[in-house]
């Protein structure tokens, strides 16, 4: 099996976010691999445990973005793919069409693995458009997975607690979700073996791309709106209750 | 006249009620409105949305293929009807059967796509949504055509704009996509609200203490006439409740009309899932805790006291 996981260096879903200027941040802060395509890399490593074959981290992204590469090959991913980017924000159309266009150029994919959405930009939609590009079935936000007599079974959830099983002919690109697996950590050893494993590195600007139909592009960033000074009730419980539910009828007139 | 087409999710035949604010959404540019019917009769959906503005409701069907188990011949289907009606945007709800589908169709018809979107300018193709887990919000500028648009339920208020719609039966000649088959759906164990479509979410943090406790705010959410129950990931992790009830960063981003933290510190990645709702009341027993500075009202106390006290003001005065 040659499995290609597709992973994005993001920021760390826990670090302040500055903006600086009209639609940039400031990039200074802790960068991780996509939390979402942790999943997907132990997902890739499992399957190639049971059936063998290699694992290969694929990402678009600045010169930092080796990092995440690293920290997959850590986990035990095989190779590297580091197609090099100049800025954090490329559009979901160039970077799928890069994707493919390394992917296509390196192996046979039997599936490709990514995250259901990046925390960064949460586009939600890279995965849909490489599968399109590659000619092949997606499934996203994908919950559990195996493969059954040459078949891709997944499950998802689908909303208000139901969930969809579904079967997809491979090979496939599968979006994975929290609930999926639990991505190991790396140990020492394969930390230290990882520095000695290959990343092929690429510039999008050399790939060659055309200009896609249609685009989406960042105009402005700006911290979320907050509220204003809460209005504090006070009083026993029932006194507060009371007050809250007038207040709730006829101020904020959401009852 | 512009046309805008909307995808309208339903359930058992009925049209899930955070439909009608993406109608509004299309509405907003004065655009005649198409309905595309998902999972539902287009009788029942003509029925549901002309209230609000819809002028036409397409029946769609692709002879020899079963749509509602294969999404890719379904969206296949649709991105056809858009082409055959000059439809320039679509609309949906960013459910995940939403957002699934306007990903696949904006794949088959190259174009531009947003996703979880607060606020759509259709007319300039100008889309708001949030970035970075919620912690900022980015305006996009979508070229290409059609735009389409998945939309944060309740984002958008449901406007009624009542009109006589019609029907438009089509036949989309396109061939069944065959790779994806929907074998089965499992139902919830127990009949839910769906917690990312609620108007109001009651919710319960660590000091919940039991999955027993969460009755309490069940009880509550009944008072206020049929709200959902969540949980922050302190309660999911220890037990309490299942993680499809965890409200945030990791778990679902809701935007209800009205949403009461009762024993939630208010960290940054629980406010990830619920800060854009319209009204926040917050109740915790330490009056230092963050969630009291991000919050419209709040209340200092013992959860217990406090829900138990709502629950039967409420019940008194419905
Ligand atoms: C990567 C990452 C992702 C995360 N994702 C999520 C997520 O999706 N959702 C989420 O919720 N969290 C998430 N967290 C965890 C988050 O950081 C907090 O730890 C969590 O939200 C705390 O839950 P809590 O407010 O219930 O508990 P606590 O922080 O322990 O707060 C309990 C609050 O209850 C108050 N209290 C105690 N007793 C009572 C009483 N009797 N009555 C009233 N008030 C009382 C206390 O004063 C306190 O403020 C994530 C963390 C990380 C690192
Ligand atoms: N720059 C990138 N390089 C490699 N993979 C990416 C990149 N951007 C997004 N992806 C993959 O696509 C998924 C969805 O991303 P997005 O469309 O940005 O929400 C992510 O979880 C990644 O697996």
């Amino acid at each position: 099996m040659q499995i290609y996981v597709c992973l994005k260096h993001v920021p760390d879903t826990v670090a302040m976010i500055n903006i600086v200027g009209d639609a940039g941040f400031d990039e200074s802060v802790k960068f991780v691999m996509n939390p979402y395509d942790e999943y997907a890399v132990e997902e890739a490593l499992k399957i190639v445990k049971q059936e063998g074959g290699e694992v290969i981290a694929v990402t678009v992204g600045k010169e930092a973005a080796a990092s995440t590469i690293r920290y997959a090959m850590a986990m035990g991913a095989h190779r590297g793919i580091h197609i090099q980017a100049d800025a954090q924000w490329v559009d979901s159309m160039v970077t799928s069409q890069a994707l493919k266009k390394v992917i296509h150029a390196d192996g046979t994919p039997d599936l490709i693995f990514t995250g259901k959405q990046s925390v960064d930009g949460e586009g939600m939609q890279t995965h849909y458009r490489l599968a399109a590009a590659l000619d092949m079935p997606a499934v996203n936000e994908v919950t559990t997975f195996s493969i059954q007599e040459g078949k891709a079974v997944a499950e998802r959830e689908v909303g208000g607690g139901e969930r969809e099983m579904l079967e997809i002919s491979l090979p496939c690109v599968v979006g994975a979700s929290k609930g999926l697996n639990e991505p190991r950590y790396p140990k020492m050893t394969e930390i230290i073996k990882s520095k000695k494993k290959k990343i092929d590195q690429f510039n999008l600007a050399d790939l060659g791309l055309e200009t896609p139909a249609a685009s989406s592009e960042l105009l402005k960033l700006e911290e979320m709106p907050e509220r204003g000074q809460a209005k504090m009730i006070g009083g026993s419980p029932k006194e507060m209750a009371e007050e809250l539910v007038q207040r709730l009828r006829e101020d904020a007139k959401v009852l | 006249m512009l046309r805008t087409g909307v995808l309208t999710e339903m359930n058992d035949n009925r049209v899930r009620e955070a439909n009608f604010g993406v109608i509004a959404g299309a509405r907003e540019g004065d655009d005649e409105v198409y309905a595309f019917p998902v999972n539902g009769t287009a009788d029942a959906c003509k029925d549901a949305v002309q209230t609000y503005g819809v002028e036409k409701v397409v029946d769609l069907a692709v002879e020899g293929a079963e749509l509602s188990s294969d999404p890719e011949t379904l969206a296949k289907a649709i991105a056809d009807a858009v082409r055959h009606f000059e439809l320039k945007a679509l609309l949906g709800l960013n459910s995940p059967r939403g957002r699934d589908l306007l990903a696949r169709i904006a794949t088959i018809l190259d174009a531009p796509l947003a996703l979880d979107c607060l606020k759509v300018d259709l007319g300039q193709g100008i889309v708001t949504k949030s970035h970075f887990s919620g912690k900022t919000l980015a305006t996009l500028k979508l070229s290409g055509t059609p735009l389409i648009c998945g939309i944060r339920p309740n984002a958008i208020r449901s406007r009624p704009d009542p009109r006589e719609a019609d029907i438009l039966p089509y036949q989309a000649s396109v061939e069944g996509a065959g790779r994806i088959r929907v074998k089965e759906v499992k139902k919830a164990e127990s009949e839910t609200i769906d917690l990312t479509e609620a108007n109001i979410i009651i919710s319960g943090g660590r000091p919940m203490n039991s999955a027993e406790n969460f009755k309490v705010l069940h009880e509550c959410a009944d008072a206020l006439g049929g709200a959902a129950v969540g949980a922050s990931r302190a309660a999911v992790d220890a037990g309490f409740a299942p993680h499809d009830m965890q409200v945030g960063q990791t778990g679902k981003t809701v935007s209800p009309q009205l949403y009461i933290a009762c024993g939630i510190s208010g960290s940054i990645q629980h406010f990830a899932g619920m800060k854009t709702a319209k009204v926040i009341v917050a109740v915790n027993t330490d009056e230092e805790a963050p969630i009291f500075g991000k919050c419209d009202y709040g209340l200092v106390g013992d959860l217990f006291e406090v829900v138990l006290a709502l629950t039967e003001v409420l019940k008194a005065s419905s």
